[in-house]
Order: structure tokens, then C-alpha cells, then sequence
């Protein structure tokens, strides 16, 4: 196991956060489904996921506003089920913030540490200020603030309590995107500042690549797949990860053998490698994956080479983007394929109606279960 | 880059605690409620069942004012059967104001939710304002305003619009009172059930049928029948057992059954007779009511 | 004509409100009246001789207090009870809900004649005194479903995240109930309490049963509507009513005035 706890360099203490078969059922309705993970000290760690997958009920029970049905949640070891929400050094920041609109910025940050009966709070509140660039705001009231200084506020009133670990559930789901992507990079200076777990919700999928150290995919109150975003944008393990993720090409085939590493798939008419490590399943039905900027895309009869897997198709749409063009096919079997093809040359060099081949090497391609059940437990990848 | 560990571990016991926190919070309520319910409980309910009682009562002999528990059940045929008038003209007149409150509330509702812009909180106040002043001393200032020699009873007399010549004085009055009286209770629920409507419904009836009055009968109107039914009842009700406006404003014919009560209370003494016309008011609004909430529920009554 | 068409429901809806303001302004310009006879019903005289001697006719000034009185007593205890019925509905599950909501809606809709008739039914079976307490009692009854009212939308109102995020802070419950509830509350208790004192003030009906021989404003007001109203009776109608207008706007304007500053600032930040 990693160190289950430390101190960073703002003096907080820093502690891995565990959940242990934590579920929780409303009435009937399974909402979070016997998740298990751990999430280290000092990690970035997005959780991301389609709207009503519980994402917000599990940190609710984290942060102890809804008890969980069955599971535990231990903080550095020490067991946090049982506590009231009041009770535990768990702090969130909450998706519309949740101001207390009759005080001001500075009673709003102090409240916490009032609330533990700390009387000189003037310091600490002035420094936490600081860090969240609002130290000249400190006597407004909320309704006075921007929505990126309330977003703020609301960080700075949960960090002054140093919390084990801070639970943010879509902080910038209400901003628009300029100012979403300023406070991406602020959040992860306060967090990289301060050196405590951020575990932040959201359901935008760039947002979570970009923040986070760790991202784990939720789906239907499960965790369909953890990991670093490279990797888990490299690989997808699920087909729900490899469409939620990014954009996903595919068609379905079935193992008829293997090669060295790779194992060999029939589909559409053509034969494909799927390199045995890259794919979820090893015989009968599979579904063969490859990201869109893993493509190339020629007219047919090109020279495409030995050794690459290829589709057949006929270009419906071409659309210029400036960095890339984005092509659409009809394949052979009828799917609908996406190509992003860099612009090298001046302007689209393929029009809708071209027959073309459109093929990338094997070590891209990635192979999915057809009828994708979520992975039970997690994938583990390890540094 | 730290190590995400998969986790497996024994399952937990499922927290057991939850019926008993449960059962505690149910009786902090309960603790919240009794003050409040207990005194309703012995000064609505109680005083409900003892006109109940009194209504039955019979007078003992020889002493007038002085009744015994009985169950004449005689004095509500003659209750019925002396004040039958009164209780007709209470509905007819409460029947006749609410309907012109639903009327002139309706536009003014209509405006304030959809049309005031930043003048809508004003007009709300304004709307509240007239409970400001003295109930008695508006009612007695239509007086002044229907006067026989007044303005409006001189124009409507010179078009020979008014059947006994005078408005004062005569069931008209009463009527106009009571609309007027009771008004804000019928503008307050119609606004507050408009004001939930979305506006762009109201464009977008706009653009689906080509005379505005349609879109208004086929969208707006059915959104507002919840407050229409709130603000009937908020006005028939208390205009039902009003005397004051029959006093104030009308002739001795014009009395209400309100009036019957409080005489047989207050100067006759005869408590069975006015405890059984009480009740037998009541008992019609308990009916109106419980229509109401076998279609609706209770919990929009508070 | 076609700026008519346009505009109707607007012209129908300042009438609607002239309508409900005339016979205020009637009582406006009585208290200004020298009276011919003892009925103050029409202007005679411009006079302003009412006010300079408001208290001037005995017992107009007893009775204002006394409803001054009841009004306070009544409005303290039901608001009292009214916010915790408020607060039991909106933040608990209980049984019996559906008899709770049933219980303080009746009393809103049933005729005040029988409110206080069967109040006056219960005093004299239980021989007890009419007068100060009957009423105030009387008072309470009828005014706490408007406060539980009142004080319900409000906590209706309110995000439930605030209190949530009171926990998640470190506040225990009654640090919550103390710091974030009560005060974002008061507010809808003041303007509930507001309501009530108006109410119990201005309440003829339900005092009338049960003052026994007690004279407040409004039955002042109605024994003299047979022998003549004084016209102090109108000035201090109209002081009341004009006090409470301005007061009621001023906290109106303030509240506006601080909305559109935090627009402001919202919008220039
Ligand atoms: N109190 C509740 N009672 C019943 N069902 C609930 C309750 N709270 C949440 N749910 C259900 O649990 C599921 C998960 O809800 P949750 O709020 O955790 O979703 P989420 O992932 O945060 O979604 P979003 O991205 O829209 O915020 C949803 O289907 C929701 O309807
Ligand atoms: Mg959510």
C-alpha cells in the first residue's frame, strides 16, 4: 500500500481515502453499486461520469450527508462511516456552491473554524484569502461576487479547515467556458499549493483529463475503469470508457487466432491484429477499437504497406476544422467511422463520394467485450 | 504518479442505526407540533364540539338564557326553519361577490404576474395595503361613496338603472361590500398560481392560435384553476358569514345568516338556536372543504 | 385605439387598484371633516382640529391601546407557535401529517362568525371570564395557521444545501439551527408576525363573541357606527394606515435598492 498518511507542505495532513463495498440504495434504486477504491494522499483524483450515475451521492456519504447502506469509508486507516457529517475532517465544495448569503466572504471562510472554537481566526482567514486571490473582497456578500469568486470562496471556506481530503462536486459546472477553463488551472495550483486529495466530480471528460492525476470512470453506480487519463484514453477496457472518453471507432468481429502477441480477429470481411495485452477479450465475439487521431485515410488502391489493419469505406463528410479534417465513413459493413486526419497539405484533400481505405497499426488498436458488462472491481495500473 | 491499489475487503454490517435516529427525529416534531396543535385542539376543536353540544340544548324551564344538555335536535328544524332566508341571501350575496371578485381580481392578478416588470412588488404591497386600514371604517366609507345624493347613485339614477331608485341601504350595497371587502383574498392566490406559469407559454399560445383570447382560455386559464379554486374559497367563505356589510350598508331585510348568529348569541340569549345555525354553517364548509382535498391533498392547503 | 387594446388589462389593473384604495382615501379626507351632524358621512368643513386632539373623545385612545395590547400579546405567543408547526412540517417526516395540515387549515376557512361563536359556546359552558383573556386567546387560535403559513413558504424557500454545507463545516445541529437556519428564517417569522399583529389588530368578529364588555378599536369603532363616529376614530385609521404603508415601502425600496446594487456589482466584477 502507499503511504497512508503525511503532511504537505501547507501543514495539512495528508491521508489516503478508502471506500470499502460502499453502496447506497434509495428505496429500490441501487444508486452507488459495492464501489471499492482507494484514493492516495496528495492525489488529484476526477470522478467522472453521465449525469445520475451517483457521483454526487458518493461523495455525499463521504462527507457524511448521506449514510451509506452498506461499506465503509476510512480516512488514513481511521474508520469514518459511523461519524456525523459535522464530525469528520472531510470538507466539500458544493455544485452551486452554497454560500451562506446573510455573511460576508470572511465569515463565510471563518465559519468552519468558529465552528470548532478556534477565536482568533482573523490570520488564518486572511492567508487562506490570499491563496484564493480574494483577499480585497473579504466584506462582501456573496451575492456581491462573480460566479468564479464564488467558486472561490467556497474553496477557500472548505481549505481553511485543512480537511484530510477535499470532496468538490462540479465547482465549475456554473461557469462559462473561459473562465471554467482559468479556474481548471487555479484549482490545480491551490492543489498542487496545498498537497491535499482533491476529489473532484464532474461529467466534463476534458476537464477531468486535464486536472486530474487519476481518473475513474462511473457508470450506473459502478466504476467501469481507473486510472491515469493517458492511459485510460490509450486503452479503454470498456465500450461505455471508450465512447464516454473521447470518441471511439469499431466493428465487431470474431477471435479466430493468434499470432506472436497478438491475437487475430475476423470482421467485416478483413482480418485485424489486436495486440492480446490491449484487448478485454481473447476468444469468440470482440469488438475492435481505435481512437479517430490514430487514422490514416487514402483513396483506394494506395499503397497502404504490410502489417496495418484496414477498413473500406466511402467519405459522407468532410469538414475542415483548421488543425485537422474531420472525415466521416460509411465502412463496408455500414458503420459509421470518424477520422481526424492533421492537415499537412492546404485544404481537404478527400471529398464526400471517395472511395477510400482507411487503416492504422495494430499497436493503436484496442479490443472491447461486445455486450461491454461493466468491469467489476478496477483495472490495476500501476506507475 | 502514486499506485491505485483495488481494494477488497469484507463486507461491513449494514448500519442499523437509522429506524432509531429516525424515531427520535419523529418525536422532536411532535414535541415542535404540540404547542401549536394542542391550542388549536382546545380552543378550535373543543369550542367546534361544545356549539355542537349547545346546539342541542334545551331551555330550562322558567328561566330564559339558561340551557341544559339535551338533544333537541328540533332546534335546527327551527333554526332552519326561521332563518331559511338569511341563509339563502348569505349564499346568494357571498355567491354574486365572489364571482365579481373573480372578475376584477383576474386582470390585475394577470398583470402583476406577467405584465409588471419591476413595478410588481409595489403592486403587491399595494394590493395588501388596504388590511392596513381599519376593516370597520372602509366598510362604513362605502357610505360616503353610495351616498343617496352621491355622485354614482346620481349618474345611475339619471340613466334609470337602479330598480329602488338609491343604492344604500339595499341588498346591492351589501354585495358591493363584501366584493370589495374580501378582493385581495381572491388577487393573492390568483397571482400566486400565475406567476408559476412560464411566460414563454403565453408567446407560445401566441404563435399557435391566431386570437390571443384563445390562447388565454386553452393555456393560461387551466394553469390558473388552482388559484381560481383557492381564491373562491377565500372569498366565498368569509363573505358566507359576514353580517357587517349587511349592517353596515344594507337595509334590516338585507340580514345574513351571519347577522341570525350573532343576535341570537349576543341579544337574545338563545344559544341552542345560534349554536345550530353556527354549525350548520360550519358543516357546509366542511363539506366545500373536504371536496376540495379529496381532489387535491392536503399538503397544499398550508 | 389600438394603444387601448394593447394596454387594456394594464388600465383595468390601476383601476382594480384606485378601486381598492377609494374608500381609504374617504377615510383619508373624513379625518379632515368638521361634521354637520354627529354622522362623519359627508364633507362639510375642512377641519384639522381631530388631530391636534386625537384622544380628544374618551375611550377612542383606551380602546387603540388595548387593541395595541392584545395585538402584541397574541402576535408574540402564536408566532411563537407557529414557527415551530413551520418548522415540524418542512424538516420532519412524522405520522399524521395529513390531520396536522387539515387542523391549521380549518381554522383559515371557517367563518369568523363561527370561530368565534364557538369559542364564546366553549366560555360560557366553562363560565369562563369574556374579556382581555378570552380574546387574546381567541386571537392566537385564529392568527397561528397564517403564521404557519408564512413561516412554511419560507422555509420552503430556502436551499438545503446551506444547512448541508453548516454540517459539513463542523457545525453541530443546533450550531446549524443557530447560525444558518434561524437566521435565514427571520426574516419570513418577522414578516409572518407582521401579518399576525395586523390580523388580531384589525379583527371585529372573533373580538366581538368574546370581549364580554371589553372595548377595543374595532368594536369601539362599531358601537359608535350607530351614534356617530368620531372623527379621531378616522385620523387615527388613517395615521395607522399611513404608518404602516410608508414602513412597509421603505423596507421594499431598501430591499430593491440593495438587489439592484448587487446587480451592479455582479455585473461590473
Ligand atoms: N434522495 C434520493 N432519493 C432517491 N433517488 C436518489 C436520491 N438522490 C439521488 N438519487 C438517484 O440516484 C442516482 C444518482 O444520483 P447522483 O446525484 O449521485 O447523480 P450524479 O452522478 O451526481 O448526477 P449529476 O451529474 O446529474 O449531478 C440518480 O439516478 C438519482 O435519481
Ligand atoms: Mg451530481
Amino acid at each position: 500500500m502507499s503511504m497512508s498518511s503525511g503532511s504537505s507542505n501547507l501543514g495539512f495532513e495528508v491521508k489516503d481515502l478508502e471506500l470499502i463495498n460502499l453502496t447506497k440504495r434509495f428505496a429500490d434504486f441501487v444508486a452507488v453499486d459495492d464501489l471499492s477504491l482507494t484514493i492516495p494522499a496528495g492525489s488529484f483524483f476526477a470522478l467522472l461520469g453521465p449525469s445520475g450515475c451517483g457521483k454526487t451521492t458518493t461523495l455525499r456519504m463521504v462527507a457524511g450527508l448521506e449514510d451509506p447502506t452498506e461499506g465503509q469509508i476510512l480516512l488514513g486507516g481511521a474508520d469514518l462511516t459511523r461519524l456525523k457529517a459535522y464530525q469528520r475532517p472531510v470538507n466539500t465544495v458544493f455544485q452551486s456552491y452554497a454560500l451562506f448569503p446573510h455573511l460576508d466572504v470572511f465569515e463565510n471562510v471563518a465559519f468552519g473554524l468558529r465552528r470548532r472554537g478556534i477565536k482568533d481566526v482573523s490570520a488564518a482567514v486572511t492567508a487562506m484569502l490570499e491563496l484564493v486571490e480574494l483577499g480585497n473582497l473579504s466584506r462582501r456578500k456573496p451575492a456581491q461576487l462573480s460566479g468564479g469568486q464564488q467558486q472561490r470562496v467556497a474553496v477557500a471556506r472548505a481549505l481553511i479547515n485543512h480537511p484530510g481530503v477535499l470532496l468538490l462536486d462540479e465547482p465549475l459546472g456554473a461557469l462559462d467556458l473561459k473562465l471554467r477553463r482559468q479556474m481548471q488551472i487555479e484549482l490545480k495550483r491551490i492543489q498542487t499549493e496545498v498537497g491535499t486529495s482533491f476529489v473532484h466530480v464532474t461529467h466534463d471528460q476534458e476537464e477531468a483529463m486535464t486536472m486530474a492525476d487519476t481518473v475513474a470512470v462511473m457508470n450506473k453506480g459502478r466504476i467501469e475503469q481507473m486510472g491515469a487519463p493517458v492511459e485510460i484514453y490509450d486503452l479503454p477496457r470498456t465500450r461505455f470508457v471508450a465512447t464516454f472518453l473521447g470518441q471511439s471507432n469499431e466493428v465487431p468481429g470474431r477471435v479466430t487466432g493468434s499470432s506472436g502477441r497478438d491475437i487475430l480477429v475476423d470482421a467485416a470481411g478483413a482480418r485485424f491484429a489486436v495486440p492480446a495485452a490491449r484487448s478485454a477479450v481473447e476468444t469468440g465475439d470482440i469488438l475492435v477499437g481505435v481512437r479517430p487521431e490514430k487514422l490514416s485515410i487514402s483513396t483506394q488502391g494506395t499503397d497502404i504497406g504490410d502489417g496495418v489493419n484496414a477498413v473500406t469505406g466511402k467519405v459522407i463528410d468532410a469538414s475542415f476544422t483548421g488543425v485537422s479534417t474531420q472525415y466521416l465513413v460509411m465502412t463496408s459493413w455500414g458503420g459509421e467511422w470518424m477520422v481526424f486526419e492533421q492537415n499537412h497539405t492546404l485544404g481537404a484533400t478527400l471529398r464526400p463520394g471517395d472511395e477510400v481505405i482507411v487503416h492504422w497499426r495494430p499497436e493503436h488498436t484496442f479490443g472491447l467485450a461486445v455486450d461491454s458488462p461493466a468491469v467489476d472491481g478496477l483495472v490495476a495500473e500501476s506507475a | 504518479m502514486p499506485a491505485i491499489v483495488p481494494t477488497t475487503t469484507a463486507k461491513t454490517d449494514a448500519p442499523a442505526a437509522s429506524s432509531g435516529s429516525s424515531q427520535r427525529r419523529s418525536r422532536t416534531a411532535y414535541l415542535l407540533l404540540l404547542p401549536g396543535l394542542g391550542w388549536l385542539g382546545v380552543f378550535f376543536v373543543i369550542p367546534i364540539a361544545t356549539l355542537f353540544f349547545t346546539s342541542l340544548q334545551a331551555p330550562v324551564e322558567g328561566r330564559s338564557g339558561v340551557y341544559q344538555a339535551a338533544f333537541q335536535i328540533s332546534n335546527y328544524a327551527q333554526a332552519l326553519g326561521d332563518y331559511w332566508p338569511q341563509f339563502v341571501r348569505s349564499f346568494i350575496y357571498a355567491g354574486l361577490a365572489t364571482v365579481l371578485a373573480l372578475v376584477i381580481a383576474y386582470p390585475l392578478a394577470y398583470f402583476i404576474a406577467f405584465k409588471a416588470g419591476r413595478w410588481r412588488a409595489l403592486m403587491l404591497v399595494l394590493v395588501v395595503a388596504p388590511f392596513f386600514a381599519s376593516f370597520l371604517l372602509r366598510t362604513y366609507a362605502w357610505r360616503t361613496i353610495l351616498a343617496d345624493e352621491g355622485a354614482i347613485t346620481t349618474a345611475l339614477n339619471a340613466l334609470h338603472l337602479l330598480p329602488e331608485d338609491r343604492i344604500l341601504n339595499t341588498s346591492i350595497a351589501v354585495v358591493l361590500g363584501l366584493t370589495y371587502n374580501f378582493l385581495p383574498f381572491m388577487i393573492l392566490p390568483l397571482y400566486a398560481s400565475l406567476e408559476k406559469i412560464d411566460p414563454r407559454l403565453i408567446e407560445a399560445s401566441g404563435d399557435l392560435y391566431a386570437r390571443p383570447f384563445t390562447g388565454f382560455r386553452k393555456v393560461v386559464f387551466p394553469l390558473s384553476l388552482p388559484g381560481v379554486v383557492a381564491g373562491t374559497l377565500l372569498t366565498f367563505i368569509p363573505a358566507a358569514g359576514d353580517f357587517i356589510n349587511a349592517r353596515l350598508l344594507g337595509a334590516p331585510g338585507d340580514s345574513m345568516v351571519g347577522t341570525a348568529i350573532q343576535v341570537n348569541f349576543l341579544q337574545f340569549r338563545d344559544y341552542p338556536i345560534a349554536s345550530a345555525l353556527s354549525f350548520i354553517l360550519m358543516a357546509f364548509i366542511l363539506v366545500v372543504v373536504f371536496t376540495y382535498i379529496r381532489r387535491a391533498g392536503t399538503e397544499d392547503l398550508v | 385605439m389600438r394603444w387601448l387594446r394593447r394596454n387594456i388589462i394594464g388600465i383595468i389593473a390601476v383601476l382594480v387598484l384606485v378601486y381598492l384604495f377609494v374608500p381609504i382615501a374617504v377615510v383619508a379626507v373624513l379625518s379632515f371633516n368638521q361634521p354637520e351632524g354627529k354622522y362623519n358621512v359627508t364633507f362639510n368643513e375642512f377641519s384639522v382640529s381631530a388631530w391636534q386632539n386625537i384622544c380628544g373623545v374618551p375611550g377612542v385612545c383606551e380602546s387603540f391601546a388595548l387593541s395595541i395590547q392584545i395585538g402584541l400579546l397574541a402576535t408574540v405567543i402564536a408566532t411563537i407557535f407557529g414557527t415551530m408547526i413551520a418548522f415540524a412540517l418542512v424538516r420532519y417526516r412524522f405520522r399524521g401529517r395529513d390531520s396536522t395540515n387539515l387542523l391549521i387549515f380549518l381554522p383559515m376557512a371557517t367563518p369568523e362568525v363561527v370561530l368565534g361563536s364557538s369559542l364564546l359556546a366553549l366560555f360560557l359552558n366553562i363560565t369562563f371570564p369574556l374579556g382581555f383573556w378570552a380574546v387574546t386567546i381567541a386571537h392566537i387560535m385564529f392568527i397561528v395557521s397564517f403564521i404557519v403559513v408564512a413561516v412554511k413558504a419560507r422555509l420552503q424557500g430556502m436551499d438545503p444545501r446551506l444547512e448541508e454545507a453548516s454540517r459539513d463545516l463542523y457545525a453541530s445541529p443546533r450550531a446549524t439551527f443557530r447560525y444558518v437556519t434561524f437566521p435565514l428564517v427571520l426574516p419570513g417569522i418577522l414578516g409572518a408576525a407582521l401579518l399576525g399583529f395586523a390580523l388580531s389588530f384589525d379583527d371585529f368578529i372573533i373580538t366581538f363573541f368574546n370581549a364580554g364588555t371589553m372595548v377595543t378599536f374595532p368594536v369601539y369603532i362599531w358601537g359608535a357606527a350607530q351614534r356617530g363616529i368620531p372623527v379621531q376614530v378616522y385620523a387615527l385609521a388613517t395615521l395607522v394606515f399611513f404608518l404602516s404603508l410608508v414602513l412597509v415601502l421603505v423596507v421594499q425600496g431598501v430591499n430593491a435598492r440593495r438587489r439592484r446594487r448587487l446587480e451592479a456589482a455582479v455585473a461590473s466584477s
